[in-house]
């Protein structure tokens, strides 16, 4: 599981330098700088259209930033060959904001499949690494489903036990608790924590759900929209009392002057 | 504490693999205890619960599993210790769990707590009785719904007559530039390669009696009259029949489709009249391109390997048909542009909200085209045999 380098005293686990975010020639963000540490739940937040999913999507390498790179216990990600690449992308688990499941496919399939493509394990070990992960996030039992004859919010957490699949080290959260109620939500979120705690994961996060934020968050950064940067780094609770930019304050309380 | 069994799993001579280890005892107050060490990950072989518990002697009753926290582990060290949870349950023997990784221990316990109740979701499969009776009343209803649908569509064209209907010109001229220009290279293609084909065919039998001109009549009379607009009609069955099901299933799943019906505009009228009405006029004139497109075909091999006039070809061509072949022709085409986009349109709106459900709509949308097609096809022959057209 997780560990951190001590020999080496390697200590943040994902690094962003100089990162620049366009579509096409408009820009999207620039100079973005930040550490995750290993034992971090990392929130990305900022207004809608700020780039909260594209940046993650930089980090997960689905598409090339404009400029900059990621760093992954100190290994560039961008300038990697396909197969640093796929060394790093498989400590990574992602969650995806709708799930993501494919749909032709029932759960224990769904899990199986990756863990098939990256190990030569066995079809019986295979359907029980998928029931333990199924188990985890509170679905044993739903092995034979098909993810339309599940609810959303067994969805998303029948992704997150895809997500866990390979036992990761890092996992990316996109938008957990879009289109969750406020009970099943902060039931992710608690299951966020746990998971945190025991397989010792980093967490990365975006989400603009407050409750969550503070919930679960223990550091952040706040991409603003008109700046095109970070405006805010640091733990989200600490930023609701300490930060002097009102943008961030508007942010953290709902538009409100006060946070209390 | 007496006869200690030790257990070992994985490749025991090479240090590199790992190896799981289990070392098996018995207290004197009935407590059977697995201690474990060595390497419990994935990969590495795991033994059966079931296989540990033979060990245990009749005075056991409970179950110690002695981590040890040095443990190397992953997914699969949480693996077994379900297995010997599940075990110990059909021996009703309680277990309890020592010095594990904290990290497992929690993650067991996450695993093991009151997973989700499953009423009213879907999931116990049918029998086979039981499938076969939904599937018939799963095609009565789709007949009901097919015979709604070609309602609504009659309807819909009455209201654009009479100027009531909510209709997109600009939707229109989109979907007759997508389903008539922009079909023209296919369409020509394979009519051209059908009239090559029908003249080939023609001249290895005629030959025999030493007609081969008549080559020249039986292309243009076969294309005129059938050839033309059953191929264009294939052709648009698997091009824009597919695709309007295509589009109109993945409108449904992104909810585009429930949208336009709050806000009171019949998806009849908005989506499914341009695509029907764009492919009844099209229909026709791709057809009469692709009666042209069949006798050039023929007469190419006609005057280039049968090695007759060009002139004559043209003549005898012409001779052999009238009007009325291409009347009968252009009937066709039109119903069945009219029928490939009622497929097309029907699968579409009746799309479920998958990605899946959006493939089998344009599968299906392409079968039922065709079937309309031929079916269309073989009952307008024998009337337009009874009229003498």
């Amino acid at each position: 599981m997780a560990t951190v380098d001590v020999a080496t005293g390697i200590r943040s686990r994902i690094e962003v330098r100089d990162l620049d975010m366009m579509y096409g020639d408009r820009v999207i963000q620039r100079d973005l700088n930040f550490a995750v540490e290993p034992e971090d739940i990392f929130v990305i937040m900022g207004p809608s259209g700020s780039g909260k999913s594209t940046l993650l999507r930089h980090m997960i390498g689905l598409v090339p930033p404009a400029r900059g790179d990621v760093y992954y216990d100190h290994t560039s990600f961008w300038t990697a060959d396909a197969q640093g690449r796929q060394r790093i992308l498989r400590r990574v688990g992602v969650l995806y904001q709708e799930g993501a499941l494919w749909s032709s496919m029932t759960l224990a399939e769904n899990i199986g499949l990756v863990v098939e493509e990256f190990t030569d394990l066995p079809p019986a070990t295979i359907r029980e690494v998928a029931s333990l992960k199924l188990a985890l996030v509170g679905l044993a039992g739903f092995e034979d489903f098909y993810p339309s004859e599940i609810s959303g919010g067994m969805r998303k957490r029948a992704g997150l036990a895809r997500a866990m699949a390979l036992d990761p080290d890092i996992l990316f959260f996109d938008e957990p608790s879009s289109g969750l109620d406020p009970i099943t939500s902060r039931r992710l979120d608690d299951l966020i924590l746990e998971l945190r705690d025991s397989l010792g994961a980093t967490v990365v996060l975006v989400t603009h759900e407050l409750a969550s934020i503070f919930a679960i968050g223990t550091n952040s950064i706040f991409l603003d929209d008109e700046t095109k940067t970070i405006i805010a780094a640091g733990n989200p609770t600490k930023l609701l009392h300490e930060c002097r930019d009102p943008k961030v304050r508007r942010f953290l309380t709902r538009g409100g002057k006060d946070g209390s | 504490m007496d006869d200690e069994v030790n257990v070992s799993w994985g490749a025991v001579d090479d240090a590199t693999a790992g190896v799981r280890h289990v070392t098996i005892d018995h207290t004197d107050d009935g407590v059977l205890r697995l201690r474990l060490s060595g390497r419990w990950t994935l990969g590495v072989p795991a033994p059966a619960a079931a296989e540990l518990f033979e060990h245990a002697r009749a005075s056991d009753t409970r179950v110690v599993v002695d981590g040890g926290r040095h443990l190397q582990w992953d997914s699969g060290l949480l693996i077994f210790l379900r297995d010997v949870l599940g075990e110990a349950e059909r021996r009703q023997m309680p277990v309890d769990f020592v010095g594990l990784p904290e990290g497992a221990r929690r993650l067991l316990a996450l695993a093991s707590a009151t997973p989700e109740h499953k009423e009213g979701l879907g999931g116990d499969r049918p029998s086979m009785l039981g499938r076969v009776g939904s599937s018939a009343i799963a095609a009565a209803r789709s007949a009901v719904e097919v015979l709604a649908f070609i309602g609504e569509a009659c309807v819909g064209v009455l209201r654009l007559l009479t100027g009531q209907a909510r209709f997109q010109r600009s939707e229109l001229l989109l979907v007759v530039q997508e389903a008539g220009a922009q079909a023209l290279p296919i369409v020509s293609l394979i009519t051209f390669l059908v009239g090559v084909i029908l003249a080939y065919v023609g001249a290895v039998q005629l030959r025999a009696f030493g007609a081969q001109a008549y080559v020249a009549d039986l292309v243009s009379v076969a294309m005129t009259r059938e050839m033309g607009a059953m191929m264009t009609a294939v052709v648009m069955a698997g091009r824009t029949g597919a695709a309007f099901a295509a589009q109109l299933g993945t409108m449904r799943v992104n909810e585009e489709i429930d949208a336009l019906t709050t806000f009171g505009i019949p998806p009849m009228e908005f989506l499914v009249l341009p695509r029907m009405i764009a492919l009844a006029v099209m229909m026709p004139l791709l057809c009469l391109y692709a009666d042209l497109l069949g006798m050039l075909g023929g007469a190419a091999v006609g005057v280039g390997l049968l090695h007759l006039g060009g002139l004559e070809y043209y003549q005898r061509s012409l001779g052999a048909i009238t009007l009325d072949d291409f009347a009968a022709g252009l009937i066709k085409a039109s119903v069945f542009g009219v029928l490939v986009a009622i497929a097309g349109c029907l699968r579409g709106m009746q799309s479920g909200r998958t990605s899946a459900a959006v493939g089998a709509a344009a599968t299906s949308a392409v079968v039922t085209g065709i079937v309309l097609i031929i079916v269309s096809d073989a009952v307008m022959t024998v009337l337009f045999d009874l009229l003498h057209l």
